[in-house]
């Protein structure tokens, strides 16, 4: 059956909910499932089906779907057995019901007698016109429309991420650092057995979707090559799309008669898939959450000439050495560039890249230093350390005996001031200059409530953790926007 | 327990595979010449059927030559001393051509001497194709030589591949300083390598019986890539 947008909207912004299955017991999945429907300020209606007939949660159930109104509820979150799924999905369809998660196990995963069932569900399921999502699936959660139905947590910030993912605990997994970093996320889903609807599915949805402005998805075992290929190709002509892969292809042995069978592992064939897309694909789970972020909260750079501009000398030649192993360039400072930051600091400055200040800096240089270099046409990127360094020493100051005492009121207040400004700089900068500038301290993972990471916070952007994993989110965005540019495709 | 029998052409015993067809190999003179139509550089080489054949061909083609035994069911030369390099005139080309002669067993089939000049430079690459069961056919690049295998870079793109492409393919190599000057020789013309990646893809294209290619190596000559070897594997 081809899936229509129709059949996403009654997935991603239902005008009413049904949890099929619901529970008194807070244990199962048919009260958990409920709860966060609840509690993530869902503004449809919500409805519930239980055997007894039970209040859960402060609804009163129905025993049937048949008891509910018809053309009010388009999607139906799943907890009950497998085997009682089928006449579920008929009744459903009876009421205008177009969308279903189902979270049941015992199908594809559940040996010869599972996989008939899965089967004969997705079966059903086109005849019905419905889309299915799972089966043995977490959930489905989507911010423009407050939903939260999933088995699992967090609910997540409201962002423009678009996840879909083979595995429910990486959903829930890039939904932390959602909450763990502030940039959001739009829709997520788990595609459980993904036996109507795939990861790709999902994506190419996404890539149509306004409140949608990257994807984000982990896959693990692909049966069908050309259809997944087609897919993640349609998606990532109009969005970029970053993604995770475990575990090897299906596809068995491969011939080794030839030099060049003897190097195809699954790996670089994958990795080839991926380059000659333009789909990022990121080494690990974390990195794939912060590529992802830097799609969302930065322009892309219109080149690989990168600045790095330090308050301390150690911070920049690490940030240069991962710049080397990168597609990036450390560009050389043009001397016009060098004299106009003449006229901002001590002449013990670097004057070369990294722009190492050298503690030269009084109220207002970062900013202005920060300003000359993006505004400078021969820099396509900046990576900005030492942020929070005077915030870090308030903290101390403030936690300390002396407090507020000794004027140390006045300079705390003094230096977390100063860090939000270099955090809203930054932002303000970027967004003026249409360049990417990332701001990486240790410190985002160290004391998140340092006023440096929580100012970048609140400017929409995300503080990364080091410089190198700045440097790697960038390589990322650059590589995807070079390619956009050999292929003549728009950016 | 387990069946036992003569291996299949191409499966393995026990493992039955839908998708491992029997398949035959071309002999390199064969190989050659369809890649050639498609646009892969390839050194000269001519067909000779005897010694003599081979020094007077070596002598229009200038020395020094190399001189290898080519047949349909000749697949690893190297692996069996079938390939005599740097023959610097007549008498070492006419008692080559004797040797690799004698050297042929009956399971070679008809077998013929090649004669092709020495093309020799620093850099060696892999390019070919390869059907991936899961994706289909794939073009690759990889950096060849004895130490090929321990080295694994290789990169891949599925069929068809553009030139941008190719180029990506390029730029992904982990070894692509070898790409500039290096021990004198100029630069790789990456656009000629990028050709030839294309050539490939073109051949797998309007090829549909190919399985798999190799142009091992493809020796970069005066900053050009160039073929002097290959092997077309076609389904039956």
């Amino acid at each position: 059956m081809s899936l229509r947008r129709e059949h996403f909207e009654a997935l991603f912004e239902p005008r009413g909910v049904v949890v099929a299955g619901a529970s008194t017991h807070p244990g199962k999945f048919g009260f958990v499932s409920l709860h966060n429907l609840l509690a993530s300020g869902y503004q449809g209606a919500v409805h519930a089906t239980n055997l007894a007939g039970e209040t859960v949660l402060g609804i009163q159930t129905v025993r049937s779907i048949d008891d509910l109104p018809s053309g009010e509820i388009d999607l139906m979150f799943v907890c009950t057995p497998a085997s009682t799924n089928p006449d579920l999905l008929r009744s459903a369809a009876a009421k205008g019901i177009r969308a279903a998660f189902i979270t049941s196990a015992g199908y594809g995963e559940a040996g010869e007698e599972g996989r008939r069932a899965q089967r004969e569900l997705v079966d059903l399921a086109d005849s019905l016109d419905m889309i299915v999502v799972g089966p043995n699936g977490q959930g489905v959660v989507s911010t423009p429309a407050h939903l939260c139905a999933q088995i699992v947590a967090p609910y997540p910030p409201a962002g423009r991420i678009g996840v879909a993912s083979q595995s429910g605990n990486f959903v829930s997994s890039f939904m932390n650092f959602a909450v763990g970093s502030g940039i959001g996320i739009s829709r997520a889903v788990s595609a459980g057995n993904a036996a109507q609807v795939g990861v790709t599915d999902f994506l190419r949805y996404y890539s149509e979707d306004e409140a949608t402005g990257v994807g984000l998805a982990y896959v693990e075992g692909i049966d069908d090559g050309p259809g997944f290929v087609d897919g993640l190709a349609e998606a990532a002509s109009r969005m970029p799309v970053v993604l995770v892969k475990g575990g090897a292809t299906a596809g068995g042995a491969r011939a080794a008669s030839s030099h060049t069978g003897a190097l195809a592992t699954d790996d670089a064939v994958f990795d080839g898939v991926c380059r000659q897309l333009g789909v990022v694909r990121a080494p690990t789970v974390e990195s794939a959450y912060e590529t992802a972020a830097s799609f969302v909260t930065q322009p892309l750079p219109r080149g690989p000439r990168t600045a790095v501009l330090t308050t301390a000398g150690g911070w920049g030649v690490v940030t240069a050495d991962a710049i080397h192993r990168s597609s990036l360039e450390l560009v050389d400072l043009p001397e016009d560039l060098v004299a106009a930051i003449d006229t901002k600091l001590p002449p013990r400055w670097s004057r070369g890249n990294p722009v190492d200040m050298a503690g030269g800096e009084t109220r207002d240089t970062i900013p202005e230093v920060m300003r000359l270099i993006a505004e400078h046409d021969a820099v396509d990127a900046i990576i900005y350390l030492g942020l929070g360094i005077q915030s870090n020493q308030a903290s101390m100051m403030a936690r300390g005996p002396f407090y507020p005492d000794h004027g140390l009121e006045r300079i705390v207040a003094y230096h977390e001031r100063q860090d939000r400004r270099f955090a809203e700089a930054a932002a303000a900068v970027s967004a003026e200059t249409g360049k990417p500038i990332l701001t990486a301290t240790e410190l985002a993972a160290t004391d998140p409530a340092n006023a440096g990471p929580v100012a970048v916070r609140e400017s929409g952007r995300l503080c990364y953790r080091s410089a190198d994993r700045a440097v790697a989110a960038l390589d990322a965005m650059w590589r995807y926007a070079r390619h956009r540019r050999r292929h003549g495709l728009g950016v | 327990m387990f069946p036992v029998g003569p291996l299949a052409p191409g499966g393995v015993v026990g493992v039955p595979s839908a998708s491992v067809t029997s398949t035959r190999t071309l002999s390199e003179a064969d190989s050659v010449r369809l890649l050639a139509r498609y646009g892969v550089p390839v050194a000269p080489e001519v067909v000779a059927e005897g010694p003599e054949e081979a020094a007077a061909a070596a002598g229009e083609l200038g020395f020094p030559v190399v001189a290898k035994l080519c047949g349909d069911a000749i697949a690893h030369k190297t692996e069996r001393g079938l390939v005599r390099l740097d023959l610097g005139d007549a008498d070492a080309v006419r008692s080559a051509a004797a040797e690799l002669l004698a050297a042929a067993r009956p399971e070679d089939g008809e077998v013929e001497v090649l004669v092709a000049p020495m093309i020799s430079g620093n850099r060696e690459f892999i390019a070919g194709l390869q059907r991936d069961p899961v994706f289909g056919m794939t073009v690759m690049l990889g950096v060849g030589g004895i130490l090929a295998e321990a080295v694994a870079d290789a990169v891949f793109a599925l069929v068809p591949i553009v030139e941008e492409d190719a180029m990506e393919m390029i730029d992904a190599l982990r070894t692509r300083k070898l790409l500039e000057p290096f021990r004198g020789e100029p630069a790789v013309d990456r656009n000629a390598l990028a050709r030839v990646l294309v050539a490939l893809s073109r051949a797998a294209q309007a090829e549909p019986e190919l399985v798999s290619a190799d142009l091992n190596p493809l020796i970069i000559d005066a900053g050009r890539p160039v073929a002097v070897d290959a092997l077309v594997e076609v389904s039956r």
